[in-house]
């Protein structure tokens, strides 16, 4: 073994976990768990990194072999109610989200991607492995590299979704095992699958990209995020009381900070309520912390789990947070899809896009990725606001070929304050093939969420310093300017029924023909050819026998 | 002086026996042929109603990793999700036994194939080990030739033939060559088999590789019955011979001597209802020589010593290895001989016409003739 030589330096890395948790309007509770690693490594300029402390090994060796530039995946279960619960701090898509965004140096991207699904499948027990280029788009516009960089052709990007993706504890059972601590301390403790999947929406997602180390970001480090966004049902439990508590979440209570993370901290929403009075969280603390986060200002309690006397003298830290009612804070993009028509080989996809704001009007970037056997007739596309025409700016499509791709539709459209703008295209249904169905076809074929990416006006300024230390929640979208925030709304998916055959026609038509080709056939063969003639009952097998020998030695036969 | 020589020959008996067992340490390591253990647990069916098979094959998963077979060894496919399926009224868990007392799911689970993956042509290639390149470890069957594999099969089944997901079959002339090809590819030492569907025997009637045990949970003809529906999911939770099955093995632990011949005892006809089978004639060793935990654990036989060991004695006698694989003994073997059956009708049958024409011929009258 050859000793470590104590002048190179190790590279420095760094763990953060953090959960914030936010009562909502409708008396619901929504908990997002952050776990960010920072390693100032570099996996692409030639130096092996042979050893690996806090980032995972798994990651770090797919980032280096398929040269990496950006990777993001989610898993969700569940759709996110913009209108009941606001705004997510990470939103998804519901099913399995992949996209990567792959170094330049990169020659054969289809071949490499495939790789990629395939080893992430095995990473993360999921069936990512049935991404393929029927359902891997390469948006022009939409999904910008989240990290810095300077290439941004989009011949490297690769999105692909999976709308039927189950999300399960084989899901959440290797993401755990992801975390420098595991789930044996610190936040992960609360990650149990039993109270997690019971719930209205659970999604966990992993997302690694190059970030400035400092203000002057001359060198860069890489960022690995593990977030998972809960929210729990009022009425499951079983109660109607607004009152939540961790060990109602998670039927666990917290015990001790992850001892590698630098900073380990629980926020609460209290914005709505500063005196007190309607919101009370126990056991109190003083700590109090401002983030804007949503173009809004938001005011939490904070208890760092890294000193002692937050979890007194039981040693333990419950969180119990009773409320009243509150206020929502009103969405201002919002977004909702369905199919319109009937039968089975026409339809209508319709998108409606709400801007909410009173004054103020803003352009959003809406990306569609249809399978390719609904086939979209691009000539009725219109786009109306307020009842009148609105022209999209930029309009990039990418008709689909059979088997090979699907549809690809980008539009920058301009909405107007206080309305609602209706994207509505026709679509012809496709006969598949009869190996093509799966084995459940009657529940019919997903259409993947159709993403709405803008920069809304916030009311507060937002701060565009983004190595300052601040929460992770805050910190995940890069802040240019003041004036705007950027967010990505996820519709809902469809489901369409394409003409399905009714696979036991097969055995039957067999089975009745054959029947009748029997039946018809054979008799007039026998009626043709069928001539009676008289004949002896042949003698059973041991007289038959006797009569040899008898006829051998002579003797006359029975 | 006396109690001086007493004293020697005590101590020169301990070091001679002490060293005796030294010597016989390694043979006892040695002597089990396997060195590693695998197990490829699939659940062929989709839908809620199926619940069953799912809670079957986790069942199997749970002793398994009870009894030391890590997730790396483990291929686990179920064909669809019922934990986290919509009509589950507890998510994220299986049930095994009504009133909800045990879930077998677990919280730490890794299905390595699951959904649209459970088909018949990648259950095939995880047992030849034929993939395409790109796919991960985590998914491939990549046992030696010193590997004992446990294979459990559950679904909806029929004469010959096993159901995958409503939508394709696997017969058992499919089933036979594959395990041949995998004996040809020598990526097993043993294997067993296990299925528990409708007329499962049929399962295992075709094979022809040496190695093998089988076992079954009814014979062709027979169907496999569901265990208890639980009133408050709605479904059967079990099926019957897994049920049992499942007893039995919660109470093997990792240094248990159970053999085969008590797994061949589990269910009987009065709790199961059909009959189960099993199948030895391919197996070299005696099934009551080989135990539960060769195929449902990971059992290594190591024992760990703080003492010293002085080895400048010379050692007496040479110890050779035995030959591991003797292929062209074994390939040119005579299978084992059956056990000795009281004649069956065709025997009867034949001496009975022997003695009707003999009688037809001579007449009964000459009976007293030759009496």
């Amino acid at each position: 073994m050859m000793p470590v030589p104590s002048s190179v330096p190790q590279p420095k890395d760094d763990f953060q976990e953090e959960l914030v948790i936010r009562p909502l309007h409708s008396g619901d509770i929504y908990a997002s768990f952050q776990f960010r690693t920072l390693w100032e490594t570099d996996f692409m300029r030639g130096n092996k990194v042979s050893h690996y402390r806090l980032f995972p090994k798994s990651l770090g060796q797919v980032i280096s072999k398929f040269s990496v530039r950006e990777l993001h995946i989610s898993f969700t279960q569940g759709y996110w109610r913009t209108m009941q619960w606001g705004q997510p701090f990470l939103p998804s898509p519901p099913g399995a989200e992949l996209w990567v965004w792959f170094q330049d140096s990169v020659t054969d991207v289809d071949g490499t991607w495939k790789e990629l699904t395939n080893v992430l499948s095995g990473i993360f027990c999921a069936s990512l492995n049935f991404i393929d280029s029927t359902n891997t788009v390469q948006p022009s516009a939409s999904f910008k590299p989240l990290g810095i960089g300077n290439v941004t052709d989009h011949r490297f990007l690769r999105y692909a979704t999976l709308p039927r993706e189950i999300v399960c504890t084989e899901n959440l059972t290797p993401w755990k095992k992801l975390l420098p601590c595991g789930s044996k301390a610190g936040l992960a403790v609360l990650l149990k699958s039993e109270k997690l999947f019971h719930s209205s929406f659970h999604s966990q997602a992993v997302h690694i990209r190059p970030v400035c180390q400092d203000w002057q970001c001359k060198t860069t480090s890489w960022e690995l995020r593990q977030t998972l966004n809960v929210v729990f049902d009022l009425h499951t439990p079983g109660q109607g009381k607004l009152e939540w508590s961790l060990f109602k979440m998670f039927s666990r209570t917290l015990t001790e900070a992850c001892p590698l993370a630098s900073s380990s901290k629980i926020y609460i929403d209290i914005t709505d309520d500063p005196q007190g009075e309607q919101f009370e969280v126990s056991p109190a603390t003083h700590l109090l912390s401002q983030a804007m986060v949503l173009g809004d200002r938001r005011t939490f309690s904070v208890y760092d789990l890294t000193q002692q006397i937050t979890f007194g003298t039981v040693r333990s830290l419950n969180l119990l947070i009773r409320w009243k009612s509150r206020d929502m804070l009103r969405p201002l993009l919002h977004a909702e899809r369905y199919v319109a028509g009937y039968g089975l080989q026409t339809g209508e996809i319709h998108t409606l896009m709400y801007n909410n704001h009173p004054y103020r009007s803003f352009p959003v970037l809406l990306l569609d990725s249809v399978p390719w056997y609904l086939r979209l007739y691009i000539h009725t596309l219109t786009v109306t606001s307020k009842g009148k025409d609105n022209k999209p700016s930029y309009i990039h499509y990418q008709p689909s070929k059979d088997r090979v791709r699907p549809h690809l539709l980008e539009m920058l459209v301009q909405l107007p304050p206080n309305s609602v703008t209706e994207v509505t295209v026709q679509f012809e249904r496709a006969l598949l093939k009869w190996t093509e169905y799966t084995p459940d076809p009657n529940h019919g074929f997903y259409v993947g969420s159709s993403v709405i990416s803008s920069l809304v006006p916030s009311i507060v300024a937002m701060d565009t310093n983004s190595t300052r230390e601040q929460p992770l929640f805050s910190s995940f979208f890069p802040c240019k300017e003041e004036s705007s925030y950027f967010m990505r709304v996820y519709t809902e998916p469809l489901l369409v029924n394409l003409p399905t055959p009714d696979f036991s026609m097969p055995y039957n038509v067999i089975c009745l023909t054959c029947t009748v080709v029997a039946v018809g056939y054979g008799s007039l063969y026998n009626l043709l050819t069928r001539s009676f003639q008289i004949e002896e009952p042949s003698p059973g097998l041991a007289k038959r026998i006797a009569n040899i020998i008898r006829k051998m030695r002579g003797v006359p036969p029975l | 002086m006396l109690a001086i020589f007493a004293v020697q020959l005590t101590l020169a008996v301990l070091v001679t026996s002490v060293f005796a067992c030294i010597q016989y340490r390694p043979l006892l390591f040695f002597s089990s042929g396997h060195t590693n253990n695998w197990a490829v647990l699939v659940c062929t069916s989709r839908f809620w109603f199926n619940y069953r098979h799912v809670a079957n094959t986790l069942s199997v998963y749970r002793s398994v990793k009870r009894l030391g077979i890590p997730d790396s060894h483990i291929v686990l496919m179920l064909a669809d999700d019922m934990a986290c399926n919509h009509r589950n009224p507890k998510p994220a868990t299986v049930f095994s036994h009504k009133n909800m007392e045990l879930n077998v799911y677990g919280d730490d689970v890794e299905v390595d194939y699951r959904g649209y993956e459970v088909t018949v042509e990648n259950f095939l290639r995880v047992l030849t080990g034929r993939l395409p390149p790109s796919t991960p470890r985590s998914k491939r069957l990549l046992s030696d030739d010193r590997s004992n594999i446990l294979i459990y099969l559950t679904g909806h089944g029929g004469n010959g033939f096993l159901k995958f997901q409503d939508s394709e079959e696997i017969s058992n002339v499919e089933l036979a060559d594959a395990f041949e090809q995998m004996w040809q590819k020598r990526r097993y030492n043993e294997l067993l088999f296990i299925i528990d569907t409708c007329q499962g025997a049929s399962m295992y009637e075709r094979f022809y590789s040496p190695n093998l045990m089988a076992l079954a949970s009814s014979q062709v003809g027979e169907d496999s019955l569901s265990h208890q529906p639980d009133l408050a999911i709605g479904v059967h939770l079990m099926d019957r011979y897994t049920f049992y099955l499942l007893e039995f093995l919660e109470d093997i632990h990792p240094s248990s001597k159970a053999n085969m011949n008590d797994l061949f005892k589990v269910c009987p006809k009065s709790q199961c209802v059909s009959t189960p089978g099993h199948r030895t004639d391919l197996f070299l060793r005696d099934p009551g020589s080989a135990l539960i935990t060769d195929f449902f654990g990971s059992v290594r036989k190591v024992e760990i010593t703080m003492e010293t060991i002085n080895l400048t004695e010379p050692i007496q006698q040479t110890y050779s290895y035995v030959d591991q694989l003797p292929v062209s003994e074994i390939i040119h073997q005579k299978p084992k001989q059956k056990d000795w059956h009281p004649p069956d009708g065709f025997i009867l049958g034949l001496w009975t016409l022997i003695l009707l024409v003999f009688f037809k011929t001579y007449g009964m009258k000459h009976l007293k003739h030759i009496f």
